[in-house]
């Protein structure tokens, strides 16, 4: 099996694993507000960890591309509360048509 | 079915109408990412929780192991742990059915669950927005893998573009504190100064636990 697919398979048991543990177990053992706070943050600072290795990072390089200019249209559409899906093909047309003009 | 049974059924579809879409826009990413078809779909059918399946392929698209994309799915995954113990005390599941309703736990369905005053109407809620999001988003994640190996080149249609806007998507309605924000933004510095000095991959596992830890720090400090 490839290791590509192992990852999927290990994802899909921990993530079932995750989801079927918080049906199941009692409520007061997870309900520390400080395990609270950091699942609150977990999301949010991994997000921003994604976002910036995706737009800036290029192997093991930090460059400028037309990548910037899409993530850039996307912060303007959200802000313009624009749903989810037309956001997402705004950004990749508006660097698809950065990459053809320069 | 009375009507406030109608309504949060009809509020239910609506919501997993538009979540199930955005299944193109994963099974585009996917696939420009690197992985096969039936790989794209074994996420949406087996992980189904979109958050994970997006930093899984994104890993796997800036070059890095498959384990750490792994990983960092689970890390995000962890938070439909703290999403099943809200719903528990609203669905009051037991055996089979909370084994196979445990699949169903995601962000909408739970969003759309723990707003009602009663048990009947919260597993309406769950059971409707979760089921129509696994029916939908299975079927788009299948149509946007074909569309994206029928493209070729990704980066000439910008797909990689668009797997950075939608993780900002996924972001953006959880920024609402300083704190958040703060967060997050570390998380990124940390992250791009780890670029050029770790293996793909580790920026983004790294760049996240350090900013975790710093908020729980500020948080332990300053006022609640």
């Amino acid at each position: 099996m490839s290791p590509t697919w192992i990852a999927i398979l290990l994802t899909a048991a921990g993530c079932y694993a995750l989801k079927l543990a918080g049906l199941s177990v009692p409520q007061r053992l997870l309900s520390h507000p400080r395990t609270v706070r950091a699942a609150e943050l977990i999301p949010v600072a991994l997000l921003g960890a994604l976002i910036a290795v995706q737009v800036l990072g290029n192997d093991s390089a930090v460059v400028l591309d037309a990548r910037v200019v899409g993530i850039g249209v996307a912060v303007v559409l959200l802000w313009l509360r624009v749903p989810f899906l037309p956001m997402v093909i705004a950004a990749a047309a508006a660097t698809a048509l950065v990459r053809l003009l320069f | 079915m009375s009507q406030a049974d109608r309504g949060i059924v009809s509020d239910s579809l609506g919501v997993g109408l538009a979540t199930g879409a955005y299944g193109i826009s994963f099974g585009a990413i996917s696939t420009a990412s690197g992985l096969d078809v039936a790989q794209t779909c074994a996420l949406s059918l087996l992980v189904f929780t979109g958050a994970t399946q997006f930093a899984f392929v994104g890993v796997i698209a800036s070059g890095g192991a498959p384990l750490a994309g792994a990983l960092t799915g689970l890390l995000l995954g962890s938070r439909n742990l703290f999403y099943g113990l809200t719903l528990a005390p609203l669905l009051r599941l037991r055996g089979l059915r909370r084994v196979a309703s445990a699949h169903l736990v995601i962000d909408e369905s739970t969003a759309m669950a723990i707003t009602r005053s009663s048990g009947q109407h919260a597993r309406l809620g769950f059971y409707w927005t979760g089921i129509s999001i696994f029916v939908l988003w299975n079927l788009t994640t299948l149509l946007g893998a074909l569309a994206g190996n029928a493209l070729g080149d990704p980066r000439a249609y910008g797909l990689d573009a668009a797997v950075g806007a939608a993780f900002l998507g996924l972001l953006w309605p959880r920024l609402g504190s300083t704190l958040a924000r703060c967060v997050a933004v570390l998380a990124a510095a940390v992250a791009l100064g780890l670029v050029p000095v770790t293996a793909a991959g580790m920026p983004i596992i790294v760049g996240g636990a350090v900013a975790v830890l710093a908020g729980m720090l500020v948080r332990a400090r300053g006022p609640a």
